[in-house]
């Protein structure tokens, strides 16, 4: 047998991560771009006017470039919770590769085959069959996203299931629950519109550069109209699904909100912070050392996101390690001691289970099963031997959201001040708008990069929360295998998107006239 | 509704099919294994390239459902193999990964690496992913050094993290280890000289180039043979063999000669399409070598292809027989369809979903009718407007 160490979990989440934030860099352009070119083409449908046809035209090429690596990346990221996550595979698998398969036969076949027509058929099928696959390549495209990020929510939130101990894994007996759960919804509807507006960002940064350059000028100024107000509109419902995801992370994650907020102690009526210095001195969440230096927070405003309620009590990290107060559900919160000693109870009650089974002791096991059963809502805390190990890294988490919100509370404005100058013809001389659409593309990607951090650091030490902690899922590999595998991804993925970026400018230099 | 039993055949079905139309499907593969020779000039390599960059994405597609659906319905394969065979399936990823780039960047300016290393790529993804593909099955039938104790994720007094793992490989090679089997490299090479076998069939029928189509015939020959050699020195070793029988009662695994023959006697429907299967390829394979005229080859041949591949499949799993067995000690852990199938519920749920097949594959048959209602030119592809 191999000898492995902790660092195994750390190689295989750096792989792991690696894979999914180069993946997380070209999915968004595909779901945002996706409706921006077919809107356009739809407009060309509709007035005939070959100019839509050919901006269409273009931002298809881009969609194709981008579109491409993003395909390759997705594979691993798949077949990486086989690889690398070997016993999540079968503890869980029963319900998480449900949506994987589904994934596949409704979404990715749908959005193969009708790429293929929108890339090839211009003149093999006519205009509207031609614009119905366009939609259709969407369509595929958001319903992968759909059944992805069900997984996804469900990894964050799981329901919809029970723990068979004679199979040793968790097996779904409502599908419903698990696809039409709160916290899915809530995450399909955030992630996509967000990439609304990342795909309008993407745009405008493009329209913008060719209108300071003085070129395609009736093609840059039809795609910052369709973006600006496809941006607006993204933005918007950004924002109101963004309040959702807070309220569902403040009911089903404490911790993560905690960690959001870097809020060490729970009180009634929490503050959002605004701005905030750290305190250097601050090393540990129970030290008691002042968490800021300095802090600017709107009143109460975290109570009002988190639990509707502007008085509400907002658990911190301390009072979620050391339990007590009464959680989202009404109940009284316990201590992580408590929670690992249940967690414990469950694991041994499943092992003693086991042993009765085979022995062929069915009162025994009947006993064992119900031990099972009254402490698994606690089984993976019993994997874990110190409260440390329940707090994620605060920084990473706390900056990665500030600087979504941030860059997000930027767009609104961005996008209000697009639309109008747009729209009254007035970007031409607005130079410095202009600049911050160019600007805005880097934004967006750091944008939606920290909003992935949040979701998943936020969630660690779970991967599936409360359930199935890192070191419980993992795969038997010898750190030097996940090791040399993790530097030929990362190889690889920067060599493509290295490929990736110089063609995309070259292509937006040669420009809409190339096509 | 649905027996569990009926069920775990059914998803095994499915998955046996997805292998066959993979298997199809790797035609792509084939045809780039084959861009440095039968594309030695450059406008051959065009129409090549062309022709199979319509396709690749289906065949990405498939292997991605093909994993997707092991994924959901037989979730302890899933979990065993790709946690144990690292790094066959992570070298198998990788072949894909470059491809999957390739046709759109090769000839886009800017793409930095030039158009010769995307091709390379291609030829890379044609190569090695095909026969590591058919080498990684062949070990349904070879069987591979796993253990599985599911008693281990309540283990708290071992190793950590170790001591958890459900699933525990073997062999410190991870799955490379398959390579010191003989039978493994013959259906590997058998896969891939099938890929470009169906590659040839697939030029012959589609590429309107008369030069082309010729050195097709030829480079059909040259594929042929050699994928029947392997190929039926594969079939006859396994048929004549031992095979991984499974008791249904004690769930007791045991190497029984010639386990895989009496599967198909026992099977004669999956006797009689596996027959059928492989008549059909060798009738594509033969006319279309001794026809110069008859260009309909790949219909047969890739018909016949998912047949026996599906059949072949059913074979090793079907009829009491572990599909991923444990090649080690007491051969206890082997996987069959009823150990290491998803529960009852979740096949149900995944077999409502799988009513959808027909009305994708009747939508692919539409996007690819309106696509090829000619053959392939070199004049047409340029005015399609996206060419690589």
């Amino acid at each position: 047998m191999e000898i492995l160490n902790s660092s195994l979990i750390d190689w295989s989440r750096a792989q792991f991560a690696l894979t999914a934030m180069y993946h997380w860099l070209f999915v968004p352009l595909t779901l945002g771009l996706g409706v921006i070119m077919a809107i356009m083409e739809t407009i060309y449908v509709r007035t005939g006017n070959e100019q839509w046809k050919r901006t269409a035209k273009f931002w298809m090429t881009i969609f194709g470039i981008n579109f491409a690596i993003g395909v390759a990346t997705g594979l691993i990221l798949e077949f990486q919770f086989g690889t690398n996550w070997s016993n999540y595979s079968w503890f869980v698998g029963d319900i998480f590769g449900a949506p994987l398969a589904i994934e596949g036969i409704v979404a990715f076949f749908m959005e193969a085959t009708f790429i293929s027509i929108m890339f090839f058929g211009w003149k093999r099928v006519s205009k509207k069959m031609h614009l119905a696959a366009t939609w259709l390549t969407l369509t595929g495209a958001t319903l992968s996203a759909l059944w992805i990020l069900i997984a996804n929510a469900w990894m964050q939130y799981p329901v919809g299931m029970e723990f068979n101990p004679d199979t040793v894994r968790n097996e779904m007996n409502d599908f419903w629950a698990v696809a039409l759960s709160p916290v899915a919804i809530n995450k399909f509807f955030h992630t996509v519109v967000s990439s609304w507006v990342f795909g309008a960002a993407f745009v405008a940064g493009v329209a913008g550069w060719y209108i300071l350059k003085k070129r395609d000028l009736e093609f840059a100024k039809q795609s910052m109209k369709v973006a600006s107000v496809f941006g607006l509109l993204g933005i918007i419902l950004t924002a109101t699904t963004g309040d959702g995801s807070a309220y569902q992370v403040a009911q089903k994650q404490p911790m993560k909100l905690a960690a959001m907020e870097g809020l060490y102690d729970g009180q009634k009526g929490v503050g959002l912070i605004v701005v905030a210095l750290p305190n250097p001195e601050k090393k540990k969440y129970d030290d008691g050392v002042e968490p800021y230096v300095f802090k600017i927070e709107i009143p109460k405003a975290l109570s009002a996101l988190g639990y509707r309620d502007f008085d509400a009590f907002v658990p911190g990290i301390n009072d979620i390690i050391k339990g007590g107060y009464i959680d989202a559900k009404g109940v009284k919160a316990l201590p992580f001691s408590e929670k690992q000693a249940r967690g414990r109870k469950a694991i041994h009650a499943l092992s003693d289970y086991q042993k009765a089974m085979k022995n062929h002791d069915t009162a025994n096991a009947a006993k064992y099963k119900a031990i099972l059963k009254e402490n698994y809502s606690y089984f993976g805390y019993g994997y874990l031997n110190h409260p440390d190990q329940l707090v994620p890294n605060i920084p990473i988490v706390f900056w990665s959201f500030h600087i979504m919100v941030y860059i997000g509370g930027f767009f609104i404005l961005f996008f209000g001040l697009l639309t109008f100058f747009s729209y009254k013809d007035k970007l031409v001389n607005s130079k410095w708008l202009l600049w911050l659409s160019i600007a805005s593309v880097p934004l967006a990607y750091i944008c939606t990069q920290a909003g992935w951090l949040v979701a998943e650091i936020g969630r660690q030490p779970w991967t599936i929360q409360d359930v199935l902690p890192l070191q419980a899922a993992i795969s038997s590999l010898s750190v030097e295998s996940v090791k040399i595998s993790f530097f030929i991804f990362f190889i690889l993925f920067t060599a493509l998107l290295i490929a990736e970026i110089r063609i995309m400018l070259n292509q937006i230099k040669k420009g809409p006239g190339a096509e | 509704m649905f027996e569990y039993s009926f069920l775990q055949h059914y998803w095994w079905f499915i998955i046996s099919l997805l292998a066959g139309l993979l298997t199809l499907l790797l035609m792509v593969q084939g045809g780039q294994s084959m861009l440095f020779s039968l594309g030695k000039e450059d406008h051959h390599r065009f129409l090549m390239v062309n022709a199979l960059g319509r396709k690749w994405e289906y065949t990405f597609t498939t292997l991605v459902t093909f994993g997707g659906a092991f994924f959901a319905s037989f979730p302890l394969f899933y979990s065993t193999s790709f946690g144990g065979a690292y790094w066959v399936w992570m070298l198998i990823l990788l072949c894909f990964v470059i491809q999957a780039v390739s046709y759109e960047y090769m000839s886009k300016p800017g793409n930095t690496y030039g158009k010769t290393t995307y091709q390379s790529f291609l030829f890379i993804n044609g190569l090695l992913g095909t026969f590591l593909i058919g080498a990684a099955v062949a070990t349904f039938f070879t069987g591979s050094e796993f253990i599985v104790n599911k008693g281990n994720i309540s283990n708290l007094t071992g190793d950590p993290i170790t001591g958890l793992v459900i699933s525990q490989w073997q062999n410190p090679l991870h799955g490379l280890e398959a390579l010191f089997d003989v039978r493994n490299w013959l259906l590997g090479l058998a896969v891939f000289f099938l890929a470009r076998t169906n590659a040839c069939l697939f030029f012959i029928n589609r590429i309107d180039n008369k030069e082309l189509v010729e050195k097709s015939h030829k480079y059909l020959l040259y594929s042929a043979v050699p994928f029947l050699v392997f190929f039926l020195a594969f079939l006859f070793w396994i048929l004549l063999g031992k095979g991984y029988a499974s008791d249904a009662a004690s769930g007791v695994v045991t190497l029984e000669p010639y386990k895989y023959f009496f599967n198909l006697v026992q099977m004669p429907i999956v006797a009689v399409v596996f027959l059928v299967g492989v008549i059909l390829v060798l009738y594509g394979i033969g006319r279309s070598i001794f026809s110069k005229v008859f260009n309909s080859g790949i219909w047969f041949s890739g018909a016949g292809t998912v047949l026996t591949v599906c059949s072949l499949l059913l074979v090793a799993g079907y009829n009491g027989t572990a599909y991923y067995p444990s090649s080690i000690a007491d051969h206890s852990s082997s996987l069959t369809i009823f150990n290491s199938s998803s529960s009852h519920f979740t096949l149900t749920a995944m077999t409502y979903v799988s009513i959808l097949v027909p009305f994708v594959l009747a939508y692919i048959f539409f996007a690819w009718r309106s696509l090829e209602r000619k053959k392939f030119k070199a004049e047409d592809l340029k005015e399609d407007g996206h060419v690589y």
